[in-house]
């Protein structure tokens, strides 16, 4: 939501640079360590307090994941996975799913409403909705498929990662709520610096796979995970295990749009040219009298 | 002057049915430019805005598409492509430097427009299709995101080829003298009808 006290990086649907004298600040990073996660979803109720959302009351499926998928209302889902890494030995994977702030954002690249999406020099990608004009290309160039567009609204919506809070120097409301400090928050270095901690930890408890979550085929991003098993990501209720923007949406937001710009002002100009050099197709006097 | 002798080459309701082709597609191409690049978001404005573009758009095209298909019925059988077609097309480089005499004798429509009205006719049966796959919020949630990529990229392409179409038949229609006034007024001077059409005019002399 729109909140100018942080500065922009970028902003969709923008030819121009943003404003950008002034100093880099820091990058921050929001580290989810899921070997700490209890799936307790204290994180999605402070989401919901904090940001004012009240989904409506679903149903009950079978499973822990509740409300079943993200939306307008829920911008945050804990993912359970049971798996079985090693047979006979359950593991209850919790991945708590929700945008994951690419450093490369599709969502931004696929907008075509100019300030609809903005990344803050923090490294935050958010959405203004009062510029947002309810056409779902976001969620088509999202690799996570988070962005869900309100039927209330029709505005799409997502984590913030509570950029009002992070403004004014608070950590986001899931981190301030998590009771086992599986959430924390802070600069990118530090966190990537706590999370090498806590792989050491994992990898001597046996996890030899474990690894951070913070994949460059979308520039890395400032929601990392720490995941026991890093070498199969998609054991995390399907997390990809190598995002990046499509190839479709680099094709239809890059260089085709150039090309076909281009091709539509040389057709205008060819005819101006053509009119100049050969003037008109007439038919002539004579032949008109002929008819007469 | 002595009054031009004038052969009908559009009914009312086919000039009608043309200008509300014309109009639909303006409204379409203009709200769709908003979003084919942000240099023409300016356009949206004309439309009361990005959401009130983004909400019209697909309603123009559904209007296009509908006035475009009965326009298509009803000039189909003068769109044949026929074997003096092709003679008249290898004297492409002469029409372009306006040397018309000594062209083959074509029908109502010369084998340019004939392709024209395949063109569009594919262009926006492709916008129909992959503008249902996005259209928000009615049909675009009932599609795969896969699936909508590439409807994404068929769209802007096909509404590319649309456009150029667009231009191409503005320019024919003001560079050929005398054509528009078939459009607005229904006629053509019969020098210009056995000039661009001769066997049409010998058809329709013979029918009168």
């Amino acid at each position: 939501m729109a909140l100018q006290s942080l500065d922009i990086k970028a902003r969709s649907a923008t030819t121009t640079p943003s404003p950008g004298v002034r100093a880099a600040v820091t990058e921050v990073v929001k580290l989810i360590d899921i070997s700490k996660c209890i799936g307790c979803k204290a994180c999605q109720v402070a989401c919901m307090e904090w940001n004012d959302l009240r989904d409506a009351v679903g149903t009950t499926t079978g499973i822990y994941d509740n409300p079943r998928d993200l939306s307008a209302q829920s911008w945050t889902v804990m993912r359970f996975s049971e798996v079985e890494v090693e047979t006979g030995r359950l593991e209850w994977l919790i991945r708590k799913d929700g945008c994951m702030h690419c450093a490369d954002p599709g969502c931004l690249k696929s907008c075509p409403a100019p300030g609809a999406i903005i990344q803050y020099t923090n490294g935050i990608v958010d959405f203004h909705e009062e510029n947002c004009i309810g056409c779902g290309y976001c969620i088509i160039g999202c690799p996570f498929d988070i962005p869900r567009l309100s039927k209330q609204d029709g505005k799409v919506y997502k984590c913030t990662l509570c950029s009002d809070r992070v403004a004014v120097g608070l950590e986001p409301a899931c981190v301030k709520t998590c009771p086992t400090g599986a959430i924390v928050f802070g600069s990118r270095e530090d966190m990537v610096h706590h999370a090498e901690g806590r792989l050491a930890d994992l990898k001597e408890r046996g996890f030899q796979k474990a690894g951070l979550y913070n994949p460059s085929g979308v520039g890395g991003t400032h929601v990392m995970y720490v995941l026991q098993h890093a070498d199969q990501p998609e054991l995390y209720h399907g997390l990809p295990k190598d995002p990046g923007i499509s190839p479709e949406i680099i094709l239809w937001k890059g260089i085709s749009k150039t090309v076909m710009n281009i091709g539509l002002g040389a057709a205008i100009l060819a005819g101006l040219f053509h009119y100049v050099t050969q003037g008109p197709n007439e038919v002539k006097e004579e032949e008109e009298e002929q008819q007469q | 002057m002595s009054q031009k002798i004038l052969i009908q080459r559009y009914k009312a309701g086919e000039r009608i049915n043309h200008w509300l082709v014309a109009l639909s597609f303006i409204l379409a191409a203009l709200s769709g430019l908003a979003f084919f690049h942000p240099g023409f978001f300016w356009l949206a404005n004309l439309f009361g805005g990005g959401a009130w573009a983004r909400i019209l758009h697909p309603f123009f095209g559904v209007v296009l598409f509908l006035f475009f298909i009965v326009w298509v019925v009803r000039v189909w059988k003068y769109n044949r492509v026929i074997a003096a077609d092709w003679q008249w097309a290898k004297h492409m480089g002469d029409i372009l430097r306006n040397r018309t005499d000594n062209l083959p004798e074509i029908g109502k429509y010369n084998l340019g427009q004939k392709y024209l009205t395949r063109t569009l006719l594919l262009a926006i049966l492709l916008l129909l299709a992959s503008g249902i796959l996005i259209w928000q919020p009615w049909f675009a949630p009932e599609f795969s995101i896969d699936w909508r990529k590439k409807a994404v990229l068929v769209h802007a392409f096909s509404a590319f080829v649309a456009l150029l179409c667009f231009i191409v038949h503005v320019y024919a229609a003001y560079w050929t003298r005398g054509s528009i006034q078939a459009m607005t007024r229904g006629t053509v001077t019969a020098a210009w009808a056995k000039h661009h059409c001769a066997a049409w005019y010998r058809e329709m002399m013979s029918k009168n």
